[in-house]
């Protein structure tokens, strides 16, 4: 079962997580995601929660040491379709000062298009 | 004491699932709401991780979960015999970690604070940690 979906729109890698993003997951997910950055040249990148069914602070390392390699490249970098439970994990770590939040992919993309 | 479990298994990161899964079927018949249910497997899943990713480290080890149930109410505690927390009141910080090299964020600690009504955590350096979760369910002042 592959956790991650990957489609490249005008220079704006959009990725799609699933399943449970734990410790043990999290580990699988993020050389996925960095070998993806390190092979594409990109401007931004967009990850969808749409699909994740549990996240804990293992998650939120994983979205910010991306956010780390994305702005190293000189990249944007947003989310989207983040559920009410995920929320509240965001806001509690502070993470939604750095990164904004969009309601949907087509949304995100356009924003880091328009940035 | 109307129910309880005890769990026990090696600090490997695929029995993270596991362990919370199993406390959440535990605690099904107090007919938790969802938001109650992940709150509760959110912080066993934090501490299970401490355990395995702080308690052992490269070292191999066995983490214990002993649930207990009580009316509407749930103990967790969960267990590790790794190399134990020197200053708690440290790692209780938020945004404190001792592993930034690992990805971690130093939220865990506070995500269990804030997602069960009372959190205990004893631990001796060279000897484990302990840390004891206790969410009642039912207790949202939701009108509906
Ligand atoms: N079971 C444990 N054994 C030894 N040290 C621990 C244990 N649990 C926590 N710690 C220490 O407490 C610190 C804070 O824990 P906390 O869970 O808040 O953050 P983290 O695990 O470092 O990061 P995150 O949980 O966001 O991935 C850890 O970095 C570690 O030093
Ligand atoms: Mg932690």
């Amino acid at each position: 079962m592959p956790l991650v979906e990957t489609r490249f729109e005008h220079g704006v890698l959009v990725i799609s997580l699933k399943g449970e993003l734990d410790h043990h997951a999290v580990e699988q997910i993020r050389d996925n995601i960095e070998r993806q950055l390190a092979e594409n040249h990109y401007r931004g990148l967009v990850i969808s929660f749409r699909n994740i069914e549990f996240m804990d602070s293992s998650g939120l390392g994983l979205i910010l040491g991306r956010y780390r390699t994305v702005r190293e490249h000189g990249g944007q970098m947003a989310l989207c379709e983040v559920g009410a439970s995920l929320r509240k994990l965001f806001e509690m770590s502070g993470l939604l000062k750095v990164l904004p939040v969009y309601d949907s992919e087509e949304v995100a993309v356009q924003a880091i298009q328009g940035a | 004491m109307s129910n309880y479990l005890r769990l026990q298994f090696p600090s490997k990161s695929e029995n993270e699932s596991l362990a919370r899964i199993t406390v959440a079927s535990f605690v099904a018949n107090l007919d938790p709401t969802m938001e109650e249910l992940t709150e509760l497997k959110t912080a066993v899943s934090e501490a299970v991780t401490n355990a395995i990713i702080h308690g052992y480290g490269e070292q191999a080890g066995e983490v214990t979960i002993e649930c207990a149930l009580f009316d509407h109410t749930v103990k967790v505690v969960i267990e590790d015999k790794g190399v134990g927390i020197a200053d708690i009141d440290e790692a209780r910080q938020p945004m404190y970690t001792s592993r930034p090299e690992l990805e971690r964020s130093g939220m865990g600690m506070t995500i269990m604070e804030t997602f069960v009504d009372s959190i205990e955590i004893e631990s001796t350096v060279g000897e484990g940690t302990r840390v004891t979760l206790i969410k009642t369910f039912g207790m949202s002042n939701d009108v509906m």
